[in-house]
């Protein structure tokens, strides 16, 4: 056990040391822009003395590696700072009643939330129902239903995620009204509303990543498929089924947790699209939105949370598959 | 639209239908002897009910009223598989006897892959003679539906209708395959000579020349690429402002730059593989110069794993591009580009349910995202056939 101990807890310092670095990148990447906070405040007319007055309030005039850490902390603390779009004067004085207006952390929290959702509603189809289709394309190999099976998730897999989301609205929102097309969720809505809004941004990304999936569940049962050990089961005379849920699939899960971890790490990519889309309020379209009007404050934080996000589903896969090896698991 | 009798109904008829040839076909097969019926597994018996039960489904729908897109869908895959098989068959008698061997190894899908990939290249490198309107020229009539027939809303001078503002969209979808695809082939060429240059160098010096490279693109790589674009792209034009063809241009260089990440890793993996061999190590010894070990002793070693990866990367880079534009930071008009025409006709999704000129203007935007992923399906049959051929894998 103090083997698989210290290779996770290398792996999780390595994962720590990966973050730290990303946010050295974001956060220079963001600071050699031209222009600052103080200027966006005060818009292209102040005079240098004002620029150069709130600079000094805000600590802007400080060298940039204690910026840096003071952004850090803050960070921890979940203290993104504030927007430049909803920046201006009296938010900065404090003379508005509504101290935290504008706050980049407020325009994040409740999107991030939606973004989780949508992420659990496809991870919760699409996980089942790839492996379902791995296994059975692993068990009917060759046959006409792994055939079909393979042509159409090399389809879906090379698709963009805007045509799959239009072909789906099409389908499933316009010539048969099931689900609405356009996903604007809000708190009020309960549970099941809430999921029926959902369902096609979220059957979108399943498309998208069951493919992936399917195939990596379809070839690491294979590749055990022409070890010894099954070759002995299948002599005792057992069902194919039975030697695949019961002999090869234990083997092939940590191929198969890795997939889907990796996978769900590429669903953080895939969501920015087709949350647009959809009109899904969800970290994605506000990230975008920012980009467009240069929100500077708002992308660095966007991309701050989906390379966290990001790092730790890898993490998550690299520490699942570890743990899911008997050999280091249980040293001699 | 959707088949009037109920899911239930159907899912009823499909178990029934598996039961039966489940245990008709152990009596059928016992008493003549036939091992395939007589020892059909239950799933199996399932998978056959199931097939014949969307087969009828299909055939029904088919032939039903007001199935537009579905028929649409269908004729779609019909003549492309006989499309490819035409081909193919062109290509196992006409040509050399290595084309006529390549061919006879290949799977239909590859060479409708094969097929494909040559219609969009040499539409791209002739848009200029092909395309009847200029890309931004724009006319009196806009919102012409395709089809080309006055009484449906077209027009015979437009065939494929026009958009929004009134330009020929088959001349946009034409000028698309230049700009989208000839800007894909760029980024993906210039992400591979960064990449392999480095790697190869990588390779060959090692040391602290590859720990430091290896970091860096470990450290780049650990930002999801689509996410760290937008960021690079929002720094570039914040620093250069927003010309239309700088924007084009940046977008161009970072995606470059951060695919390079992937090839790098691949071509240095290669190159490591290659640089322990003894006649490497020969050549070394011979006191060559840097360049020709790169050029002379790795590169034509490597070059079989790097074909396939530059099919691969295309594609992402390609989809990355067509993202990009659909999200309105890509390419910008008035240059023609199918992720940038997705997105501006996409409301006409909405209109499909009106009877007789609905399709035609819910067609509107699918035709350019059907476009982009054609080419992706196309590019991604080959290099599978590719990478099949290359693992040695005999089914």
């Amino acid at each position: 056990m103090n083997n698989v101990a210290m290779i996770i807890s290398k792996r999780l310092g390595l994962g720590v040391l990966t973050m730290f670095m990303v946010s050295i990148i974001i956060f220079s990447a963001v600071n050699m822009l031209p222009g600052d906070f103080a200027q966006a405040l005060l818009g292209q007319s102040a005079t240098p003395e004002a620029v150069a007055a709130i600079r000094k309030d805000l600590g802007l005039d400080k060298p940039i590696h204690t910026r840096y850490f003071d952004w850090l902390i803050g960070v921890m603390q979940f203290d993104f700072g504030t927007s430049f779009a909803k920046a201006n004067f009296a938010t900065y004085a404090g003379t508005t009643a509504d101290v935290n207006f504008g706050s980049v952390a407020d325009q994040i929290a409740p999107r991030f939330a939606n973004t989780l959702f949508l992420a659990a509603v496809t991870a919760a189809i699409a996980v089942p129902l790839s492996l379902l289709i791995g296994v059975l394309a692993a068990l009917y190999r060759y046959s006409i239903f792994d055939r079909i099976a393979n042509i159409s998730t090399l389809t879906s897999i090379s698709s963009p995620e805007f045509f799959v989301a239009y072909v789906l609205i099409l389908l499933l929102a316009v010539l048969n009204p099931v689900f609405p097309s356009l996903s604007n969720i809000h708190d009020g809505m309960d549970f099941a509303q809430k999921l029926q809004k959902t369902m096609l941004p979220a059957l979108t990304l399943t498309l998208v990543v069951t493919a992936h999936m399917m195939r990596m569940t379809r070839a690491a049962i294979i590749n055990l498929l022409a070890s010894p050990y099954i070759e002995m089961a299948r002599l005792k005379g057992l069902s194919p089924f039975r030697i695949i849920v019961f002999h090869a699939l234990p083997n092939a899960l940590a191929p198969i947790i890795n997939v889907i971890a990796l996978n769900l790490a590429y669903l953080i990519t895939g969501v920015v699209v087709v949350e647009v889309v959809f009109v899904y309020p969800g970290v994605g379209q506000l990230f975008v939105d920012s980009v467009k009007i240069r929100d500077i404050p708002v992308v660095q934080a966007c991309c701050l949370v989906f390379a966290a996000a990001y790092i730790s589903l890898n993490l998550l896969a690299d520490v699942m598959s570890i743990l899911s090896n008997p050999r280091l698991r249980l040293p001699k | 639209m959707m088949p009037s009798l109920s899911f239930t109904y159907w899912s009823a008829l499909v178990v029934a239908g598996a039961l039966a040839l489940y245990f008709g076909g152990r009596q059928v097969g016992n008493a003549s002897g036939v091992a395939r019926l007589r020892d059909m597994s239950a799933t199996g018996a399932l998978g056959y009910s199931l097939l014949v039960v969307t087969l009828y489904q299909g055939i029904a729908l088919y032939f039903g009223p007001g199935a537009t897109f579905f028929k649409w869908a269908v004729h779609g895959v019909v003549g492309f598989g006989i499309a490819g098989y035409l081909f193919q068959q062109l290509g196992r008698h006409v040509g050399t006897r290595a084309t006529k061997k390549l061919f006879r190894s290949m799977p239909v899908t590859a060479a409708l892959g094969i097929l494909l990939i040559l219609a969009y290249a040499l539409i791209a490198i002739f848009a200029d003679f092909i395309a009847p309107y200029g890309q931004a020229e724009i006319f009196k009539d806009a919102n012409l539906l395709p089809g080309g027939d006055p009484g449906m809303g077209g027009s015979p001078d437009h065939l494929l209708g026009t958009d929004q503002i009134g330009r020929d969209i088959l001349s946009r979808l034409i000028y698309g395959a230049q700009n989208t695809v000839g800007i894909a082939f760029v980024t993906t060429l210039l992400a591979f000579f960064i990449g392999i240059s480095l790697g190869f160098l990588a390779a060959t010096i090692g040391g602290v020349l590859d720990q430091v490279l290896s970091r860096i693109v470990d450290m780049l790589m650990s930002i999801p690429q689509l996410i760290f674009a937008l960021l690079l792209m929002t720094i570039a034009t914040a620093w250069f402002g927003s010309e239309k063809g700088m924007v084009t241009l940046f977008m161009i260089l970072i995606i470059a730059v951060l695919d390079s990440t992937r090839v790098f890793r691949l071509s240095r993996a290669v190159g490591m593989n290659i640089v322990v061999m003894d006649f490497f190590e020969a050549a070394k010894l011979r006191g060559e110069k840097l360049s020709y070990l790169i050029f002379s002793e790795i590169a034509p070693n490597a070059f079989a794993p790097l074909l396939a990866e530059f099919g691969l990367r295309f594609c992402f880079v390609f989809l990355t591009i067509a993202s990009l534009s659909f999200l309105g930071i890509g390419i910008q008009p008035p240059l023609a580009d199918w992720g940038t025409m997705v997105r501006d006709l996409s409301q006409f999704i909405a209109y499909a349910p009106f009877p007789v000129v609905g399709p035609l203007t819910a067609s509107l935007p699918l035709m350019a995202a059907g476009a982009i992923a054609l080419l992706t399906v196309a590019v991604n049959f080959v290099v599978d056939w590719m990478l099949h051929r290359a693992s040695g894998l005999k089914e």
